[in-house]
């Protein structure tokens, strides 16, 4: 018979342990609606805890199928672990061959779905995602004023939390970048907002936090995702100031 | 002996003398505020749209009141995640209901129903407090209450979330008549329009986690009508 109270078979000195924290972080993602598509940015550092930079060439913004580009901050091997599976996701949905191409709004619950799951499992999955890109012909109950919206760009982190906003950061992006971004994007201003004009604001919000936030690096990505398709730039580097720290006291000096 | 990863030296103990442990908090509080009054032929509901975490504003439209598929409309607030899968395990159950029974589940039933899904979840709850409104089988406007356990009571009028210390005693007041020397009495639609949108406007100004913009609902034998207002967006 069934005893609840047995202690044969249990390693009690080995409990199953989960994530309880992570380990190899990455810093803010930035992602925009603009004219034409969405924009997704972040830099490609990967630290040991927040004190010590451990790799500096880590991409971390993925394109996934032919409309989307996941972009994820917090720990790198759980974002391996997505990546790995939405590989398989993407592979399965290709050999169905029906005809379907997975949008930005099928990945996008995808993953909530992925990271609610393992909230619920009390194992999650450490990061904050946000998934940008744009079907032609799908369209998105997105914001009150512009009800029929082609672009998307959408939030996910580790208890399963989701929006979607014309602006979106993580981590310490969410207290730098999103003033920015929200004055550039609100009041419909996203819709004016042009390809050159978006990246260079992405690129202005990621000098900010080069500047203020630790875990930040000025090696950067941008990925962009319009009706021609999605692409990602290679990495590369910001141009940075630190001429006026020789003049204030305590800052280099 | 088997391999221990994290063996019990001096390092991986506190001063009391057990193992530091970090647990996964799975909860949020998303914030919003969520208000229902039933009247004698419609019930309104209603909820502000703005998604917080901290002190941080999400975004200023992620709706909270859903129209459910038998024609009542469920207000959500508090864990915005939780609130997104109970809505889905809501409406796949109604979707069940009219397989098997080839008729739409009634008011009264969907919130006993409710009742069920959220205790099936008691020790690992659903973080949302819900309001539930319909028109019951007699065409009379219907709110149910329910805490994020599954407790619930049938009510004339209710406020939920961030705001609701700041709305209750204000509807209790109007709705409910206390501490005036009149009858208590159904409010007319046009009254609980005005109620609403001056209770959100008020709980907008001193709540930072109401706001951007409120969504009412209003429910009738006939059918449901939506409207939505701007509230501030600071």
């Amino acid at each position: 018979m069934f005893d609840p109270f047995s202690e044969e078979g249990k390693d009690t000195r080995n409990p199953i342990r989960h994530t309880q924290q992570p380990v190899i972080v990455s810093s803010s993602v930035l992602g925009v609606v603009y004219k034409d598509g969405v924009m997704l940015a972040s830099d490609t550092l990967a630290s040991y805890g927040s004190g010590l930079s451990r790799f500096r060439d880590i991409e971390r913004l993925k394109p996934v199928g032919e409309y989307t580009v996941v972009g994820a901050s917090g720990d790198n091997s759980d974002f391996q672990y997505i990546t790995h599976t939405l590989e398989g996701v993407t592979t399965e949905e290709y050999d169905w061959d029906d005809g379907h191409k997975l949008g930005p709004k099928n990945v996008f619950e995808y993953l909530h779905r992925l990271m609610y799951g393992r909230r619920n499992k009390m194992n999650p999955l450490w990061n904050s995602l946000v998934v940008g890109g744009l079907k032609k012909g799908e369209k998105y109950v997105f914001l009150i004023g512009s009800i029929k919206f082609v672009r998307f760009l959408g939030y996910i982190d580790l208890k399963g939390t989701t929006y979607q906003s014309e602006a979106i950061a993580t981590g310490f992006g969410s207290y730098l970048a999103i003033p920015l971004l929200r004055k550039a994007t609100e009041n419909g201003r996203y819709k004016t907002l042009s390809e050159q004009d978006a990246k260079k604001l992405l690129e202005d919000c990621l000098r900010v936090l080069w500047y203020r936030d630790a875990t930040a690096n000025n090696k950067i990505q941008v990925a962009t995702i319009n009706e021609q398709g999605v692409s990602v730039s290679a990495p590369y580097k910001l141009d940075t100031e630190w001429g006026f720290a020789e003049h204030i006291r305590g800052y280099g000096a | 002996m088997p391999y221990d990863p994290h063996p019990n030296h001096e390092g991986f103990l506190n001063s009391v003398g057990s193992p530091i442990q970090h647990r996964f908090n799975p909860h949020t509080d998303n914030g919003g505020t969520t208000l229902a009054i039933a009247g004698k032929d419609f019930c309104l509901v209603a909820g502000d749209t703005r998604q917080s975490e901290g002190y941080s504003i999400n975004t200023r439209y992620a709706p909270k009141v859903h129209e459910l598929s038998n024609g009542s409309v469920l207000a959500t607030s508090g864990m915005y995640a939780d609130s997104v899968n109970l809505v889905l395990n809501i409406e796949t159950r109604l979707e069940w209901y009219k397989h098997k029974h080839n008729k739409t589940m009634s008011a009264t039933a969907s919130a006993q129903m409710l009742m069920t899904v959220l205790y099936q979840k008691r020790f690992f709850p659903y973080y949302v407090f819900n309001i539930l409104g319909g028109v019951d089988e007699k065409g009379e406007g219907c709110v149910f209450s329910y805490d994020p356990v599954g407790c619930y009571r049938r009510e004339t009028y209710q406020a939920h979330g961030s705001s609701a210390a700041l709305i209750q005693p204000f509807l209790d007041n109007q709705c409910g008549a206390k501490h005036q020397n009149i009858k208590e009495e159904l409010l007319t639609l046009d009254q609980a329009m005005k109620i609403t949108k001056d209770a959100f406007a008020s709980a907008t100004e001193r709540d930072i986690y109401t706001g951007d913009y409120l969504e009412i609902f209003v429910i009738k034998k006939s059918g449901v009508t939506k409207h939505k207002f701007d509230l501030k967006k600071d």
